[in-house]
C-alpha cells in the first residue's frame, strides 16, 4: 500500500489540515470555558494522524501520536485537568507532531532531541499503568475479544493433519441483530474443508406461538479439514458472544457420520425456510422509507445541531482540487475578457451614439459581470492566512525556547484571504520578523517584571483588508527600538554620515538597509545572515511595502501592505512624454496642480514643490525614463505626491491624468527583462500596451540610486561596440 | 450484483486506502466523512456492508451503529474500523450492534476476505 | 531541436527566409510562431535603439527587436512591407522586425555550411550557419544569441 504515492500525498495533505485543526483547537482550549467538542476535535486530529501514519508504516509518528493522544484522552475523559502547563505541553507536542509529519513527508530525520523531551513530559501524565500499553499493530483484529466456549478441545491444534471437528452452534437473537448471517458463517467454514451442516429445529415452536425474535435453531456442523483449529476460531471471532459454540476436535479419524440430524441443509445450496424467519428484519422489511435526519429522533437531533455549531471552526468543507495551472490559465483568460470589455467600451464610445442608448446599460452590465467573474476567479487563488499564522505561533514557541524568553502569540483576522503566491512567499519574511520580534523585540522576563509588564511577552499578528490592500502587522510589546544604538551601528558601518540629522522614522528605516544586520546583534536565533533588507526585498517583489512604528517601552510593530491580488491593480491612466502610462493609485497620496509660485529651482536641475510649508523634491517622470518631455504640454503638468519607504515625500511630474481604472498586470520580465522605473505593463482598451510605473524606483532614479540602464543595455553597448 | 460498501471515516487517507483496496477487489465503494453523513448516505446507497470509524465528528461510530440498527432497522453487517483493539471497545461496539471489527492499519487482503465472508458475495 | 551544421544526418528542415538590412536570413520554421504586419509599439524606456518596444500579442506583452539594427546594419526603414516575425526561444516570445518575408525553404542539413570566419564575433555568434542557394547566401539566425538568452533577457 505504501507504493501508492498519490494516496501518500493525500495523507500528508490531510495531515496539514489536521495539524491546522489541532493548533486551532489548542488555541481554543486556552479559553477556560472551552467546549468538550473542542477537546474532542483536538483528540480526533491527533488520532486521525496516527491512523493514517499506521497505514504507511510511519512507526515513529504513530508512537508519538499515540502517546499524545493517550494524554489527550485523559483530558477528554475528565481524568486530567487542563492547566496552562499542560496546554503548553500540548502545543509543543503539536509542534513535534508537525515536525514528524514533515520529516516523514520529506524523508528526513525528525528533530529527535526535542521529541524525546516532549515524549518524556507526556509520559509523566500517563504514569505507570499506561506506560506499557503499546499499540498493537497486528495486521488485523485477530485477537479474541472474550472467552470462547472452547470445551472439549482434546489436543493442541497446531497439527495440520486432517481432522474432524464437530461444532455445535446456537445463535442468539443478537447475532442476527448485529448483522450476522449463519449461512455465511458456514460458507466461510466450508472453505476450510468439507463441511456437513444439519439443523435441529426441535426447539422451533408451532407457528401460532412463533416468536420470530428468537432463533430457536441449533446447528450441528462437522468439518473435515487440514487447517488448524485456530483458523476456525477466526471465523467465529466476531460472533463469540452472540452465540453458544461448542467445538470438539476428533483427531485422525476418518470422515465419520455427522451427528443425528433432523434437517439436512446440504450447504451451499439455497437456504431453507427456518433461517429467514428467524431474522428480525424479515418481519419488518427495509422498504420503509427512513427519515434519517428527522429531528424527532433524539440521536439525530443532537447530531444535526452539532454541525451547525461547528460549522465555522471545524469540519471539512466540501472542496474541489484543481490543478493550479488551470486556475492560472483561467485568470489569464479573464484578464483578456477585462481588456476586451474595455476595448468594446472604447469602440462604442468612438461610435458617438446618442445618449441614453440602450447599449449603454447593457455595456454597464457587461462590465459589472466581467468584474464579478474576475473577482470570483481571483478568489480561487485566495487563501486564509491562518495556516501561515499558525506556523508563526510555532516559530514564537521555538524562538522563546531558544532565547529563554516567554512569549505568547495573539492573532487577529486570520481568516483574511490573500493570494496563494503571496502566502507562500511571505512565509520566510514573516518567520524572520517573528524571530526578530521575540529575540530583539521582547525583553527578558526579569526586565519585563522590573518594567511592571506581564512577564510573558505578546507577539501580535494581524491581517486585514483595507482599501484594496492587505495589511499584515507583526507587533511586539517589548522595549521598542533602541534608536541611539541603531544610529550608532549605521554610522559605524558607514551607512549614514555622522552629521546626518535623522528623524525617528528615518532611523527606524535604517534597519532595512542592506548590510545593517550586525555581528554584535547576531544571536543563535535571528542571526542567519538575513537582514531586514531581505524581508523588504521579498515584500517589494510582491508589490508591497513594509514600514515600522515603534514606541520606547511599548513595543515595535512592522506593517506589511500588499496588493490584494497580483493580477490586477487600480491605477491612474496618465500621459508622460505623449505616451500613455499607468501609475498605481495605492502609491499616490494626493495629486497637485501646481501654481508657479509653489515651484522653486534648486541647483542646476533640481526643482521642489512647496506643499503646506514643506519642500518636496520634484521627480520628472519623462526625464527619468529617458523620454523627451512634451514642450507644448500644458505648463507644469500634474504632480503626484508619493511617499517612499523611507517616508520621504516626492512629487512625480506627469503631463496629465486621464482616467482611473482597474488594469490587468502583465509582466514585462517574462519576455524581456527589468526596466528601471517600470514595474510591469498593461493592455488598454485600444489594445495598446501601457507601461505601469514604479514610483519608488522613479524616485531612486532621480536621486541616482539606480543605474538608469538595465543589464541588457550594458551588454548591448558591448555588442554594438564590437560592430563599429 | 456488485457488493456495495459504505465506509464512514473522517480521515481522507483512510477513505482513500479503503477505496483503493475495495474497488480493486471489485466492491462498489461509497464513503462518508462523519457519522451524520454516514447515516444519511446509508439510506441513499443501501449498502450491503458498512465500515465505520469510531472517533468521528458529529456522530461517533457507536452512534452510527445504534442509529442504523434501531432506526434503520438494518441487519447488514457493520464493521468497526479502529486503531484500538481493547475488549472494552469491542464490547461497546458489539452492544451497539456491530458485526465485527478491523484494527487499523488494516491489511487489505484480510479486509476483503472479512467483507466477503460477512456479505457472502464474491465481490 | 535546432538543426546544427555538424549534425549531418541529411535531414530536411523547413526554413523561413526573410530579408533584414538588405541581407538574406532565415529561421527554422518550428521557432516561428507567426508573422504579423507591423503595428505601432509602445516604446520602452532605458533600452537600446534596436529594442523598438513592446507589442500586444493576444494579451501577452512581447518585445520587438529591429533585427537589422541588432546586427549592426542600421535601423530598418519604415515600409509597408515590413513584418514582425514572432518567434519563441528559451521560453521567451519575441518579435523581430524585418523588411520582408520571401519564401519557405526546404533545406537538407547537409547543405548548411559553417559560418565563414568573419571579423565580428558578435555577428558570427548570431549566425548559426549559411545556406547557399544559387548565387545567394542565406544566413541561418541563431535566435538564442540574437535574443541574448545568455546576454540579458530575463528567463
Amino acid at each position: 500500500m505504501s507504493g501508492q504515492p498519490s494516496i501518500r500525498d493525500t495523507f500528508f495533505e490531510e495531515c496539514e489540515e489536521l495539524l491546522e485543526a489541532l493548533v486551532e483547537g489548542l488555541a481554543d482550549m486556552e479559553d477556560p470555558d472551552h467546549s468538550k467538542e473542542t477537546v474532542n476535535a483536538v483528540f480526533r486530529a491527533v488520532h486521525s494522524i496516527k491512523g493514517g501514519a499506521g497505514a504507511f508504516g510511519l512507526d515513529e509518528l504513530v508512537h508519538f501520536a499515540h502517546t499524545f493522544e493517550t494524554v489527550m484522552d485523559k483530558v477528554r475523559s475528565d481524568t486530567l485537568d487542563v492547566d496552562p502547563e499542560l496546554l503548553r505541553l500540548f502545543q509543543r507536542s503539536g509542534d513535534q507532531l508537525a515536525d514528524l509529519v514533515e520529516a516523514a513527508r520529506d524523508d528526513r530525520d525528525p528533530n529527535r532531541d526535542i521529541q524525546v523531551v516532549v515524549l518524556a513530559e507526556l509520559q509523566k501524565y500517563l504514569g505507570d499503568e499506561d506506560e506499557e500499553e503499546e499499540i498493537e499493530f497486528d495486521a488485523m483484529g485477530l485477537d479474541f475479544g472474550g472467552p470462547l466456549d472452547l470445551t472439549d478441545i482434546s489436543d493442541d491444534s497446531s497439527e495440520p493433519s486432517s481432522q474432524m471437528i464437530s461444532i455445535r452452534f446456537v445463535p442468539k437473537r443478537s447475532l442476527f441483530e448485529n448483522g450476522h448471517e449463519p449461512l455465511l458463517l458456514f460458507d466461510a467454514i466450508a472453505e476450510l474443508g468439507t463441511l456437513t451442516v444439519s439443523a435441529d429445529i426441535s426447539a422451533v415452536p408451532d407457528f401460532d406461538e412463533f416468536d420470530s425474535d428468537e432463533p430457536h435453531i441449533v446447528w450441528e456442523l462437522t468439518l473435515e479439514t487440514d487447517e488448524s483449529e485456530t483458523v476456525l476460531h477466526e471465523v467465529f471471532e466476531f460472533v463469540d458472544s452472540l452465540c453458544d459454540i461448542t467445538i470438539t476436535v476428533h483427531r485422525n479419524e476418518s470422515a465419520s457420520e455427522p451427528p443425528p440430524a433432523v434437517v439436512d441443509l446440504g450447504l451451499p445450496e439455497e437456504p431453507v425456510a427456518p433461517e429467514p424467519s428467524s431474522d428480525p428484519t424479515a418481519a419488518e422489511p427495509l422498504a420503509k422509507p427512513v427519515a434519517v435526519a428527522s429531528p424527532s429522533s433524539p440521536s439525530s437531533a443532537a447530531s444535526a445541531a452539532a454541525p451547525a455549531a461547528d460549522r465555522d471552526h471545524r469540519g471539512p468543507k466540501p472542496t474541489l482540487r484543481v490543478d493550479l495551472d488551470r486556475v492560472d490559465r483561467l485568470i489569464n483568460t479573464v484578464g483578456e475578457l477585462i481588456i476586451n470589455q474595455a476595448m468594446i467600451v472604447q469602440r462604442i464610445e468612438e461610435l458617438d451614439l446618442p445618449s441614453g442608448a440602450n447599449l449603454t446599460n447593457e455595456l454597464e452590465a457587461y462590465k459589472l459581470l466581467a468584474r464579478d467573474i474576475q473577482e470570483g476567479v481571483m478568489a480561487i487563488r485566495a487563501q486564509p492566512v491562518k495556516p501561515l499564522f499558525q506556523r508563526m505561533s510555532r516559530i514564537v514557541r521555538e524562538a522563546s525556547d531558544a532565547t529563554g524568553k516567554s512569549a505568547r502569540m495573539v492573532t487577529v483576522g486570520d481568516s483574511t484571504e490573500v493570494d496563494k503566491t503571496v502566502i507562500e512567499r511571505l512565509a520566510d519574511p514573516l518567520t524572520h520578523m517573528v524571530r526578530n520580534a521575540v529575540d530583539h523585540g521582547l525583553e527578558t522576563p526579569e526586565k519585563r517584571i522590573a518594567a511592571g509588564k506581564d512577564e510573558v511577552g505578546t507577539i501580535r499578528m494581524s491581517a486585514a483588508h483595507r482599501s484594496g490592500s492587505v495589511f499584515i502587522e507583526i507587533g511586539d510589546d517589548g522595549a521598542g527600538l533602541n534608536r541611539p544604538r541603531i544610529l550608532e551601528t549605521a554610522i559605524n558601518k558607514g551607512l549614514v554620515s555622522p552629521e546626518a540629522d535623522l528623524t525617528e522614522t528615518e532611523i527606524d528605516n535604517l534597519l532595512f538597509l542592506p548590510g545593517f544586520s550586525t555581528a554584535s546583534e547576531v544571536s543563535n536565533l535571528s542571526g542567519r545572515g538575513v537582514g531586514m533588507d531581505v524581508v523588504k526585498n521579498a515584500v517589494q517583489a510582491l508589490g508591497g511595502r513594509v514600514s515600522i512604528t515603534s514606541t520606547p517601552g511599548k513595543g515595535t510593530t512592522f506593517t506589511i501592505v500588499l496588493p490584494l491580488t497580483l493580477a490586477v491593480m487600480d491605477g491612474f491612466v496618465i500621459s508622460v512624454a505623449q505616451e500613455t502610462m499607468v501609475i498605481p493609485i495605492a502609491s499616490i497620496l494626493e495629486t497637485v496642480t501646481p501654481n508657479a509660485r509653489d515651484l522653486h529651482r534648486i541647483g542646476l536641475n533640481g526643482e521642489v514643490l512647496r506643499v503646506r510649508g514643506r519642500y518636496v523634491p520634484i521627480v520628472d517622470v519623462a526625464h527619468n525614463l529617458g523620454l523627451e518631455r512634451n514642450s507644448d504640454s500644458n505648463g507644469n503638468g500634474v504632480l503626484l505626491l508619493v511617499e517612499t519607504e523611507m517616508q520621504e515625500l516626492n512629487a512625480l511630474r506627469v503631463e496629465a491624468i486621464h482616467d482611473q481604472r482597474q488594469v490587468v498586470i502583465k509582466s514585462l520580465e517574462s519576455n524581456y527583462g527589468r526596466i528601471p522605473g517600470v514595474s510591469a505593463a498593461t493592455i488598454l482598451g485600444d489594445g495598446k500596451i501601457a507601461l505601469i510605473l514604479d514610483p519608488e524606483e522613479l524616485v531612486k532614479l532621480n536621486s541616482g540610486d539606480v543605474a538608469p540602464m538595465p543589464i541588457i543595455a550594458n551588454q548591448e553597448e558591448l555588442h554594438h561596440a564590437a560592430h563599429t | 450484483m456488485t457488493t456495495k460498501v459504505l465506509a464512514i471515516d473522517d480521515s481522507r487517507t483512510i477513505r482513500n486506502l479503503l477505496r483503493l483496496s475495495l474497488e480493486t477487489a471489485g466492491f462498489e465503494f461509497h464513503s462518508a466523512c462523519d457519522g451524520v453523513e454516514g447515516v444519511a448516505r446509508f439510506s441513499e446507497v443501501n449498502p450491503d456492508v458498512v465500515i465505520t470509524d469510531i472517533n468521528m465528528p458529529n456522530m461517533d461510530g457507536y452512534g452510527v451503529i445504534e442509529t442504523l440498527r434501531t432506526k434503520d432497522k438494518t441487519s447488514v453487517p457493520i464493521i468497526v474500523l479502529t486503531t484500538e483493539s481493547s475488549d472494552d471497545l469491542k464490547a461497546r461496539a458489539r452492544a451497539a450492534g456491530a458485526t465485527g471489527w478491523i484494527v487499523k492499519p488494516f491489511d487489505d487482503t484480510s479486509l476483503v476476505s472479512v467483507l466477503r465472508r460477512l456479505t457472502g458475495h464474491a465481490a | 531541436m535546432q538543426p546544427t551544421p555538424e549534425a549531418s544526418e541529411g535531414k530536411t528542415f523547413k526554413f523561413v527566409a526573410f530579408s533584414a538590412g538588405s541581407q538574406s536570413y532565415c529561421l527554422e520554421i518550428t521557432q516561428i510562431r507567426e508573422i504579423r504586419r507591423w503595428a505601432a509599439v509602445t516604446a520602452l524606456p532605458h533600452t537600446p535603439s534596436d529594442v523598438l518596444g513592446v507589442m500586444n500579442l493576444r494579451g501577452a506583452v512581447i518585445p520587438i527587436f529591429d533585427l537589422a539594427a541588432r546586427f549592426g546594419l542600421g535601423k530598418t526603414p519604415d515600409n509597408e512591407r515590413n513584418v514582425v516575425i514572432v518567434a519563441a526561444a528559451g521560453g521567451n516570445t519575441i518579435g523581430l522586425l524585418v523588411e520582408s518575408v520571401s519564401e519557405i525553404l526546404s533545406v537538407n542539413t547537409d547543405t548548411i555550411q559553417q559560418t565563414p570566419d568573419i571579423k565580428s564575433e558578435a555577428t558570427r555568434n548570431s549566425i548559426q550557419g549559411v545556406i547557399a542557394i544559387d548565387e545567394e547566401m542565406i544566413r541561418v539566425v541563431n535566435l538564442d544569441a540574437v535574443l541574448g538568452a545568455d546576454a540579458g533577457i530575463a528567463a
